[in-house]
C-alpha cells in the first residue's frame, strides 16, 4: 500500500518534497501528491510540526506529564472532560489510558510556576477530577521517534572496500 | 638489516582507493559515498548477546570450526533462506569475516601457477588474495549492456575453461548486479563441463531488492564443486565484529579448516555469540535495514537519471555503478568530484576489467547525506557541462 509507505516517510521527515517522495517510493509525483491530499482530507494526517529539542535552546521551556484521575457521573463522560481540557492551549497532548489513572496529559509552559498554576487553578478544580499527579520533564531523550542529543557521529572511513 | 618482502607480497601494490583516502582526510566537509559497510548499528539484541557473553566470561577459544550451536543455526538459516543444505558438523566453517573464508579458499585450492577466473568488476580483495596464494587472476569481464551479469560467452572469451577456480560475487560489489537462477544455470553447466571449482561470495545475499537471492550452489550438481562464503558484516551490520563462514563439501571445508586451525584457531568468541543471536532473533532488524536500503536505492537511481548520468538498475548490495560522462576517466572524475565538491566515490577502474568509465556509489549512508551528495554531483556535472 502506497499510503502506508508515504505516511512512514512523512513521519520520518515531513519536509521531504513530493519529488523526493516519488523517488523514494518509485511512484509518480502526481500520485504522491494525490495520496497526501487524500490523507490530509480524510484527517489521517492532521498536521505537520517540528520536533524540537528544547534543551538545546537557551530559553526555558517547561513540560510536565500529568496523570489525572476522574470520577464520572451520569451526565458527564470522558469525552466531555477531554473536550474541556483540550481547549487549554497549555495542554499539548491528552490521552485516555488504561491502568492506574484515566488521562495522560502533557502540559507546556514558559516556567515551572506557570505550569503549576495552570494545574492548580484550571485543572484540579474541575469537579470530576479527583486527583492529579504532576511529573516535570527533566530531560528528553527521544521525541516522536527521533532521538535527541548529539546526533549520530559517523566514524566510518571515507573509503572502504 | 632490511625486511625484503617475499615476491608474492611485492607483486601486490597498495590499494587503488588509498590515494583518495588521503585527499579525503584533508578536509572535513566530505560526504562519503565511498563506504563499503552499513551505516546502521548492529541490531541491539546481537550487541547485547555479545556483552552478555563477556559478562559471563566466555572468552576462551571455541571449536576450530566455530561454536556448534552457531553452525547449527547457520545450517538452518541457509536452508530456509537460500535452499542450501549444509550439515553443521563438517560442512560449515566459521571464520573471522568473509575475508578469512575467501583467503582460506584461495590458499586451500590454488597452487602456484594456477589461474583463478574472476568475474569483473570485482571486489578488490580477490586479486591480492589469489596472488598471496601464488596464483594468477584471469579477469572475466562483465558488461553493462548485460547488466553486469556473467555470461558463458565471456567465460569462453577469457579462456576460463582452463582455470582452477571461478570466483562469483552476486549481488555484486561494486556493480550491484545480481544473477538470477536462469542466469546461473548456464554458468553452472560451464563449470561442470570444464571441471571448475566455484567460489561463490554471497555476502550481499540478503540485500536483494527484487526477487529472491539465488545461489549457484543450490543448482543441480553444484554443491559438490562450490564453496559458498557468507557472513554477518553486511546483512547484520556487523563489520567490526569480524564474523563470516564458508560452506561446502566435507573434504573442501576440511582442507580450509586445516589452514584455519593453525592460523586462526577459531573465530572471535564474542562475535560468535553475537552472530548466534543475530540469526535467532534479528530477522526483523534485517528486514528493516533492507527496506531502508531499498528506498535509498530507488532514490539514488532516480537522481542519477535526472542528473543525466547513465546508470543501469542495480538490484542488490548497496552500490550503484553509474557511468562517468564522456571525456572523463573514472579516476579523474572521482578525484575532481572529491576536490571540488567534497563527495567521495570510488573510481570503477580499481575493480578491474569493465570497471573503467564507472563510479562505485554506495548508498549505505543516511538519506540527508545522499540528498546533499547527489545535489553536489548535479552541480559538478553542470559546472563541467
Ligand atoms: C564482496 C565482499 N566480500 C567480502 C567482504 C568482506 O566481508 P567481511 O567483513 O565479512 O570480511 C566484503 C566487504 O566489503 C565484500 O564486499
Amino acid at each position: 500500500m502506497s499510503q502506508r509507505e508515504v505516511l512512514e516517510l512523512l513521519r520520518e521527515n515531513a519536509r521531504y518534497s513530493t519529488a523526493d517522495l516519488a523517488r523514494l517510493t518509485a511512484l509518480e509525483e502526481r500520485k504522491v501528491e494525490a495520496t497526501i491530499e487524500e490523507l490530509e482530507a480524510s484527517g489521517v494526517i492532521c498536521g505537520y510540526q517540528a520536533v524540537v529539542d528544547w534543551d538545546r535552546l537557551a530559553e526555558e521551556r517547561v513540560r510536565a506529564e500529568v496523570e489525572l484521575n476522574v470520577t464520572l457521573d451520569r451526565e458527564t463522560s470522558y469525552d466531555d472532560i477531554a473536550e474541556r481540557l483540550s481547549r487549554f492551549p497549555q495542554v499539548t497532548a491528552l490521552r485516555l489510558v488504561s491502568g492506574d489513572y484515566d488521562f495522560d496529559m502533557e502540559v507546556e509552559g514558559d516556567s515551572m510556576r506557570e505550569v503549576s498554576q495552570f494545574i492548580s487553578e484550571k485543572v484540579a478544580p474541575v469537579p470530576e477530577i479527583t486527583q492529579t499527579v504532576t511529573h516535570y520533564v527533566m530531560t528528553a531523550y527521544k521525541e516522536n521517534g527521533i532521538e535527541l542529543g548529539d546526533g549520530e557521529d559517523d566514524d566510518r572511513l571515507a573509503y572502504s572496500p | 638489516m632490511t625486511f625484503e618482502p617475499a615476491r608474492r607480497v611485492r607483486a601486490v601494490g597498495p590499494s587503488g582507493i588509498r590515494r583518495f583516502f588521503e585527499i579525503a582526510e584533508e578536509r572535513d566537509d566530505v560526504i562519503s559515498l565511498g563506504v563499503g559497510e552499513p551505516d546502521f548499528s548492529t541490531p541491539w539484541a546481537a550487541r547485547d548477546a555479545a556483552i552478555h557473553s563477556l559478562e559471563r566470561g566466555r572468552t576462551s577459544y571455541t571449536a576450530n570450526r566455530g561454536m556448534r550451536q552457531l553452525r547449527e543455526a547457520i545450517s538452518r538459516y541457509v536452508a530456509d533462506r537460500f535452499a542450501l543444505e549444509y550439515g553443521p558438523g563438517e560442512q560449515i566453517l566459521v571464520t573471522a569475516g568473509a575475508s578469512e573464508a575467501v583467503d582460506l579458499a584461495f590458499r586451500a585450492f590454488v597452487d602456484p601457477g594456477d589461474t583463478v577466473a574472476v568475474a569483473q568488476p570485482a571486489y578488490i580483495s580477490y586479486e591480492p588474495g589469489v596472488r598471496f596464494a601464488g596464483g594468477e587472476v584471469l579477469p572475466v569481464p562483465t558488461r553493462e549492456a548485460e547488466e553486469f551479469r556473467l555470461t558463458v560467452a565471456a567465460l569462453e572469451g577469457a579462456g576460463a575453461a582452463d582455470a582452477e577456480l571461478l570466483v562469483l560475487c552476486y549481488p555484486n560489489n561494486p556493480t550491484g548486479a545480481v544473477m538470477e537462477r536462469s542466469d546461473l544455470e548456464p554458468i553452472a553447466e560451464f563449470a561442470r563441463e570444464h571441471d571448475l571449482l566455484v567460489l561463490a561470495d554471497e555476502i550481499y545475499a540478503e540485500l536483494t531488492y527484487e526477487g529472491e537471492h539465488a545461489s549457484i550452489a543450490a543448482l543441480e550438481g553444484m554443491a559438490d564443486r562450490t564453496i559458498v562464503v557468507n557472513g554477518f558484516s553486511k546483512s547484520h551490520a556487523m563489520t567490526g565484529l569480524r564474523l563470516g563462514y564458508a560452506m561446502g563439501p566435507t573434504d573442501a571445508i576440511g582442507a580450509m579448516n586445516r589452514i584455519h586451525q593453525y592460523t586462526m584457531l577459531s573465530a572471535p568468541t564474542t562475535a560468535q555469540h553475537a552472530a548466534l543471536e543475530a540469526l535467532e532473533s534479528c530477522e526483523p532488524d534485517v528486514r528493516e535495514m533492507v527496506d531502508q536500503y531499498g528506498r535509498r536505492r530507488r532514490f539514488v537511481l532516480a537522481r542519477f537519471r535526472e542528473i543525466g548520468m547513465a546508470c543501469f538498475e542495480a538490484q542488490g548490495a548497496f552500490y550503484v555503478f553509474p557511468e562517468v560522462p564522456d571525456g572523463w576517466t573514472s579516476e579523474a572524475f572521482a578525484e575532481e568530484l572529491l576536490r571540488e565538491q567534497g563527495v567521495a566515490v570510488v573510481p570503477g577502474d580499481v575493480f578491474g576489467a569493465g570497471g573503467e568509465g564507472h563510479l562505485r556509489v554506495s548508498y549505505a549512508t543516511g538519506l540527508e547525506d545522499l540528498r546533499e551528495a547527489l545535489a553536489r554531483i548535479e552541480t559538478f556535472i553542470s559546472d563541467h557541462g
